[in-house]
């Protein structure tokens, strides 16, 4: 029989799609074709194949050699096929026995020597392997944790050809090394103890942690922005199983996994510099549709430092994915959809030259730098921010204390406990967050207390707020209710998430 | 030196291959016709009364790799031309035929094996 196959999988986005890759060896002058829409990478696998082939002992069939990926209409790209390739071929040309491949993926990427490297979107391949009835999976050893992951199907990871090629011949392999599964919870490197004062802006990141609410930083330089950008994360709850699934499905495909473990709890925390593209932002990409930073900070934190400088259009880019929670990213090739549930921090100096605070007497910019600096954050963009801080020099008086500030612990029991409070009053109404309450509810079911209510109509009637402000506001007095233990909205919270909305007026 | 060797080695290397068609009851109608366009190393006439244009590779090592590996597409299409031009120039225009093509590789120690493929475009 010179007519063998394999399975892998193509990944279009985060879905996967089982890909039959069939080897044909027919008569003929040596050749190679390569069918089903592949990248340029993935052509350049013939010559991988080869190679590793040849370093291995192995002939390679001096005949017509075709290679079909089926569904033959689905553009795939990248080398993660070179092993099912590779493997195809050998059974086609009759060196290996056919039962032993049958039913089971292979991904990896082969190097010419046989070794087999790591490939992006491992995670991501094996759920959409195992969702088509899959329960055997060939990976390279670099991605042996991520795809442990999967714990429904039997991972084996191989680091060479040779070693798959006995394994297949013999039935015998090493056992694989069993790995330290364990979920690693927050990491406490980054501490909000380092703050040094900044009281109102702490008490901002605490209740965008407990809310979801989306936060503008200003001040001027040296006042610790960034560090409080930094530490949000910290005081987040620990992801759930299913949260850190998502978030490493997503930076698998993104091949992030150098600066953040496939095994990490910790929300993740992305800040792209401010030079960034709208598709860095977004994703894309035209072979294979990568996510953007957006993405990569699902479930966590996304941090613009900066934010004024970002080209036009890039900030503003988010505001879909801030709306849905997810963002879809149409190219030629298909279209691809990936979470993105994030919460926003913006930093911004408060003009160009960053000395425009308090009397501002040593700003040099002129009044109409200044409002032009700040009037580059759009405003349908600011209507989604709910909490904006003014971030002061810090005073003498703040770096002479000893005494450090709250640590990030500490903070993290109340956003916990807030957040508990939360998701038990949501129970049954299809969201978790005080930041996503539709504003019917708010003004039915999930009404502040009266006088509040009466404090916002107050407002709204001599117009210093808008419709969709009285909304905001209501959904940041919840989260400040649910930190305060109330059991709903009071006077006093409806107040304090007026003054944290309305503290700087754009 | 080395050029008149190739060409000593090309010669045995279509002798083995004349006589491995004779040996499959193929009827040799020509050897090495040779037009302005290239040279068509054998021709014979199946028993099915299908001519083969044959091509003879020959090498006494696979150190440059595999002798078919030599043939590339536009070499096989150049056959094909020579072919028609035979048939042509022969009256036997429209008559079936196919190109095939032979890998013969010499031993060191004077053996050597033949690899025919039939019908390579």
């Amino acid at each position: 029989m010179s007519l063998a196959q394999t399975l892998s999988v193509a990944l279009l986005g985060l879905d996967g799609h089982i890909v039959t890759v069939e080897v044909d060896i027919a008569d003929g002058l040596p050749m190679y074709s390569l069918l089903g829409l592949p990248d340029a990478a993935l052509s350049e696998s013939r010559d991988r194949v080869r190679a590793a082939m040849v370093n291995c002992g192995e002939s390679w069939p001096n005949r017509k050699v075709t290679v079909s990926l089926s569904p033959a209409w689905l553009p795939k790209s990248g080398s993660s096929f070179d092993v099912a390739i590779c493997i195809a071929l050998l059974s086609a040309n009759q060196s290996i026995a056919t039962e032993r491949i049958r039913d089971v993926v292979f991904i990896g990427e082969l190097a010419l020597d046989g070794r087999i490297r790591s490939v992006r979107g491992v995670l991501p391949a094996l759920m959409a392997a195992h969702k088509a009835g899959v329960r055997t999976a060939v990976v390279p050893t670099a991605n042996y944790e991520e795809a442990s992951l999967m714990h429904s199907m039997e991972i084996i990871p191989m680091e060479h050809l040779k070693k798959i090629l006995s394994w297949l011949r013999t039935g015998e392999r090493e056992c694989a090394q069993e790995i330290d599964l364990a979920w690693q919870p927050n990491d406490d490197r980054l501490d909000f103890a380092d703050v040094a004062g900044q009281p109102q802006a702490r008490l901002a990141a605490e209740i965008a942690a407990t809310g979801g609410h989306h936060i503008l930083l200003i001040g001027p330089p040296g006042t610790g922005k960034t560090m409080i950008a930094e530490r949000i994360p910290t005081i987040m709850p620990a992801l759930d199983i299913a949260q850190a699934l998502e978030v490493t499905a997503v930076h698998s495909l993104a091949g992030t996994f150098a600066t953040r473990s496939p095994t990490s709890l910790t929300a993740p925390i992305v800040s792209p510099h401010h030079t960034t593209t709208r598709v860095a932002m977004v994703g894309g990409g035209a072979h294979a549709i990568r996510p953007g930073a957006c993405s990569l900070a699902h479930n966590g934190v996304l941090f613009i430092d900066e934010a004024p400088e970002c080209p036009p259009g890039v900030l503003d880019s988010l505001r879909q994915p801030l709306e849905a929670g997810s963002i879809t990213i149409a190219r030629s090739i298909g279209n691809v959809t990936f979470p993105a549930q994030f919460l926003l921090v913006l930093a911004a100096n408060p003009c160009p030259c960053g000395k425009f605070s308090g009397r501002g007497r040593n700003c040099t910019c002129t009044s109409q730098q200044v409002r032009r600096y700040l009037g580059k954050l759009s405003g349908p963009l600011m209507d989604r921010i709910d909490l904006r801080v003014h971030l002061d020099p810090v005073g003498r008086l703040d770096m002479a204390r000893t005494d450090l500030g709250e640590s990030s612990a500490d903070i993290r029991k109340r956003v916990i406990a807030a957040h508990a409070i939360a998701t038990a009053r949501f129970e049954g109404f299809g969201w978790s967050l005080n930041s996503q309450i539709p504003s019917r509810a708010l003004r039915s079911t999930f009404k502040p207390e009266r006088a509040a209510m009466s404090f916002l109509h107050d407002e709204l009637e001599s117009e210093r707020i808008t419709a969709r402000g009285l909304h905001k506001i209501a959904r940041v007095g919840w989260s400040l209710a649910d930190l305060h233990a109330h059991e709903i909205p009071t006077l006093e919270d409806i107040q304090q998430a007026h003054g944290l909305r309305s503290g700087i007026e754009l | 030196m080395q050029k008149i060797n190739n060409q000593r080695t090309g010669a045995f290397g279509e002798e083995i291959a004349t006589q491995y068609l004779i040996a499959h009851h193929a009827e040799i109608v020509e050897r090495n016709w040779r037009i302005r366009e290239g040279e068509i190393d054998i021709v014979a006439l199946q028993r099915s009364g299908v001519f083969a244009f044959v091509e003879v590779k020959t090498r006494s090592s696979i150190a440059f790799g595999h002798p078919l590996e030599a043939i590339t597409r536009d070499k096989a299409r150049r056959m094909q031309r020579l072919a028609l031009g035979w048939l042509a120039t022969h009256g036997c225009f429209g008559c079936e035929y196919q190109i095939d093509a032979v890998a013969v590789l010499l031993a060191p120690d004077g053996s050597h094996t033949i690899e025919y493929r039939a019908n390579i475009l």
